[in-house]
């Protein structure tokens, strides 16, 4: 199992490397003359180039890298380029908005769907038929539809919740409830949606192997099965869905993030990345990687910590 | 399980069966009206979408423009027809991109593996690390904010989903035997692949590109809603980002771009859904050889009626065993069978694969796979009624007074629990043993059951084990709460020749030392020599002959036995031995 953790750690900073890279080399393609922009048309040519100097923007690209991946390993992510704020502090402000914000909607969508899963597939008839149908419509809509017909319904209509801002948790835990109550119901639902879908036939497919009968023959109760083996091998296909889905709310928080105007690391990547902010962008992308792998990671721990099979390979 | 059964459709039947299913041809026809309309948009849009009048902001519908106006005064109708060019335009393009890259590469990585398998599978990986949305704009930032551009990165985004989806299905396939084979008879690959992968692959990736197709519009219309795209094209995400921004205003102005982007998707969603359905046959039914379909033969002797009174440990009278059949008339599996076990007798339940054996042992333990029910007739056991009890009395019965032995021995162990869970979980909620205690038993079992290092087996997972070992493990955890009556579903048919001699010797040793009754569920005349006492013969769904296990082996009294004596014992002409010249001579 250590075995196991330590090489899936190696090939995720492998894949850091590699995306740091990448990424590096693409913002670099644009020449954009960062001095040029900051300072305006009409500054002398010597102090636009002296800024780009400042900069390192005067160094050949690898040079460029390397001066950025040396800093980095020593915890110093740099400066914007255009408003020159720390790119760290930045992110450790808003890093906690947005992960709140995903583990909400995944604990909200884990529980929601092992619930409406099982019911579903153990008992079938019309709660199978009716989950089913949620299903689909929760995953035919488009996400950001969803949450703008919450935000239309339960803020502008009702009232409910503020449409817009945030409150941190440590400022007032039930200004931060309401604040974020929207935003992870409006990830929650497609998310649910596939990852019910998901459990429903995993647990179909597992009360339908010969193991379960056998067991059955012995005298358990059904609840028993259910709750103990069936939920167990049903648990393996579903973990990795959950996993898939976490993942791409860090797609979902960007939009969400704009529409509820939370100051998460979603709503800066549009601000940064439009104006080709290496330093603040390669903050974000490595923060994103990192949450990746770390995902990753803990579904198949968990799942090896489920599955003895898995442990094996 | 899924029996992903993609019978090789011809064309024309495909057609014909998603126009027989009315979800598949709603959806497609919502889907031909949209696509129509947007084709059709410099016809039938009227004004030019661009075309601002600042005096008919927000206003209503009035005769020419049939959904009034935005907040700038332009025409809804017509921005809706032309945005909807640029939003399926870009998700037909980011569709097409990733079916190029995932669909080829899928095929060569599953069906040759090797290092393309591998350089592919990682890149795929790193693809899917990416987070979606920041690499589509910082894309955006790099090339420019042309929409189209950005498509083709959305279309390298997704593309590891067909990637994914052709090579695992590819790489299960190039694993059946008939593509060794196609390759023995010395076809070309690309025939192979032309003529056996291609058909498999077809129906999975015409669902993923519905589904692929949906996300890519979502994708688009999202990254439009956040400003970032075509500029000052009318798209749906866009107008429903100017929608939004007026929300106070004009709440319904969301309306028309968000039914245009629910309907479309949604239509693709249940499109997929439908086709998986028509494309994917699935078979939950048990496959027993449908008597229903046959008439009743001439030769069908009466089946014999015990006269005599009803054991008292399993006695089945007039048991019937229906199932649905296809054309929704009852099939029935097994006809009004009678069949008496007593206590420490062995039966032997003999008959060819489809005869109801199988069917007959299930009804017994009340465990009949779904759609099946006993229509007739009486099982008890230990004069419990079985058949219309319900699960608290059948669940007494179980384990305690009669348990089970099956055929598979690796298909029926949990794979997530050890052994020793396997055998204690029974002991501590069935026979109400404290947890230490039932560890002590399961090792004393396991030592009854000619194991010779319970401890290790005890704690090893069930793919840790051998076929044998298991089915001794199986067999533990039928005796483990002491039942009267073990029901043997072949229980030596998947172990191979020498383990089924040493299963069969421990079987007649724990029938000698512990007195239960057996019922053997077999097609194998040997093993029923070997181990009955009592043998009953069936013949599609009926009993035709009982008698003792020399009577029915040497004076079959009944056709169906002689022929499955025939059919085994060893008194046909013995074949000629192999000689090397007959090769040589070809």
């Amino acid at each position: 199992m250590i075995n196991f953790v330590l090489r899936r750690v190696a090939s995720g900073l492998v894949l850091m490397v590699v995306i740091s890279v990448l990424t590096f080399g693409l913002l670099s393609i644009p020449d954009t003359d960062v001095g040029r922009h900051l300072l305006g048309p009409a500054a002398p040519q010597e102090h636009v180039d002296a800024h780009n100097a400042s900069l390192g923007l005067d160094q050949p690209i690898w040079v460029r890298y390397l001066d950025w991946a040396t800093a980095a390993l020593q915890g110093d992510l740099g400066r914007s380029w255009f408003t020159s704020e720390d790119v760290s502090t930045t992110l450790a402000n808003r890093i906690p908005v947005t992960l709140s914000l995903m583990l909400g909607v995944t604990l909200v969508t884990a529980v929601v769907s092992f619930t409406l899963g099982v019911w579903a597939g153990v008992r079938r008839g019309l709660v199978d038929r009716l989950v089913q149908v949620l299903a689909v419509v929760g995953y035919a809509l488009p996400g950001f539809l969803i949450t703008l017909v919450i935000v239309l319904v339960f803020a502008v209509q009702l009232g409910w919740f503020p449409a817009i801002g945030y409150t941190a948790l440590t400022d007032s835990p039930t200004g931060w409830l309401a604040t974020v109550t929207l935003p992870i119901l409006s990830l929650s639902i497609p998310a649910i949606a596939g990852v019910t879908q998901q459990v429903r036939s995993a647990v179909i497919d597992v009360l339908h192997r010969d193991y379960i009968r056998t067991l059955r023959t012995r005298g358990l109760s059904s609840p028993r099965i259910v709750f103990r083996h069936v939920l167990r091998n049903a648990a393996t296909p579903a973990l990795t869905v959950l996993g898939l889905q976490f993942v791409g709310l860090l797609g979902g928080a960007v939009i969400v993030e704009q529409i509820f105007g939370l100051p998460g690391v979603g709503a800066m990547t549009v601000q940064y990345t439009v104006r080709g902010d290496i330093p603040m962008i390669m903050g974000v992308v490595m923060t994103t990687v990192i949450v990746v792998v770390v995902a990753n990671l803990l579904v198949d721990v968990l799942i090896g910590w489920l599955n003895p099979k898995a442990r094996v390979s | 399980m899924s029996g992903t059964a993609t019978s090789a459709t011809t064309p024309a039947t495909f057609l014909r069966r998603i126009i027989g299913n009315v979800q598949a041809l709603l959806s497609l026809l919502v889907l031909l009206v949209i696509l129509t309309l947007v084709a059709l948009a410099p016809l039938v849009a009227g004004p030019d979408p661009t075309s601002a009048d600042l005096s008919s902001a927000f206003g209503g519908p009035e005769p020419g423009h049939p959904l009034g106006f935005d907040s700038s005064g332009r025409d809804m109708w017509s921005r809706l027809l032309h945005g909807g060019q640029l939003t399926l335009g870009g998700a037909a393009l980011a569709l097409a991109v990733a079916l190029t890259l995932g669909v080829p590469t899928g095929l060569a990585a599953g069906f040759y593996g090797g290092w393309f398998d591998l350089v592919s599978g990682w890149w795929v990986n790193l693809i899917m690390a990416l987070p979606a949305m920041v690499v589509l704009l910082a894309s955006r930032a790099v090339l420019g904010s042309t929409v189209w551009v950005l498509m083709v990165v959305l279309g390298i985004l997704v593309s590891p989903s067909f990637f994914r989806l052709v090579r695992g299905t590819v790489a299960n396939m190039r694993a059946e035997p008939y593509v060794d084979a196609a390759r023995v008879f010395g076809l070309r690959d690309s025939r192979i692949i032309a003529r056996h992968v291609l058909i498999v692959v077809r129906a999975p990736i015409i669902i993923q590109t519905a589904l692929v197709a949906g996300l890519a519009i979502n994708l688009q219309a999202g990254l439009e809603f956040l400003g970032i795209g075509s500029g000052d094209a009318p798209t749906w995400g866009a107008m429903l980002n100017e929608a939004f921004t007026n929300i106070h205003q004009n709440p319904l102005g969301m309306l028309w771009p968000g039914l245009a982007l629910g309907l479309t998707s949604g239509s693709l969603v249940l499109l997929a859904s439908a086709l998986r359905d028509v494309l994917e046959d699935r078979d939950d039914q048990p496959h027993t050889s449908g008597p229903g379909e046959h008439p009743r033969e001439a030769d069908t002797p009466t089946t014999p009626r015990h006269a005599g009174a009803r054991s008292e440990l399993l006695s089945v009278r007039d048991l019937t065993i229906t199932y649905p059949g296809a054309d929704s008339r009852p099939n029935k599996v097994v006809r009004g069978v009678d069949l008496d076990v007593h206590p420490g007798e062995i039966l032997g339940l003999v008959g060819e694969s489809g005869s109801g054996k199988t069917q007959t042992a299930f009804s017994i333990l009340g465990l009949l796979p779904a759609g099946g029910r006993v229509s007739r007739g009486s099982i008890r056991i230990g004069g419990t009624e079985v058949v219309g009890a319900n699960e608290r009395t059948l669940r007494r019965l179980r384990g305690r007074t009669v348990a089970y032995v099956p055929q598979e021995p690796m298909n029926n162990l949990d794979p997530s629990f050890t052994i020793g869970d396997h055998l204690v979980e029974p002991l501590c909620a069935t026979a109400r043993m404290p947890r230490s205690a039932a560890w002590k038993y399961a090792r004393e079992l396991l030592h009854q059951v000619e194991i010779t290092d319970p401890d290790r087996i005890l704690r090893s997972y069930p793919h840790q084990i051998s076929g044998g070992m298991a089915q001794r493990v199986l067999i533990a955890g039928a005796l483990s709460c002491s039942a009267e009556l073990v029901i043997a579903d072949e229980p030596t048919t998947a172990l191979d020749v020498t383990v089924q001699a040493e299963v069969l010797g421990l079987l007649r040793r724990l029938r000698a030392s512990r007195g239960m009754a057996v019922l053997l569920v077999s097609h194998d005349l040997g093993v029923v020599a070997d181990l009955c006492d009592r043998v009953a013969v069936l013949h599609r769904g009926r009993i035709v002959e009982v008698g003792t296990t020399e009577q029915v082996l040497t004076a079959p009294e009944s056709t169906h036995a002689q022929e499955l004596r025939n059919a085994v014992l060893d008194d046909v002409p013995a074949r000629q031995p192999w000689s090397p010249r007959e090769v040589d001579a070809q």
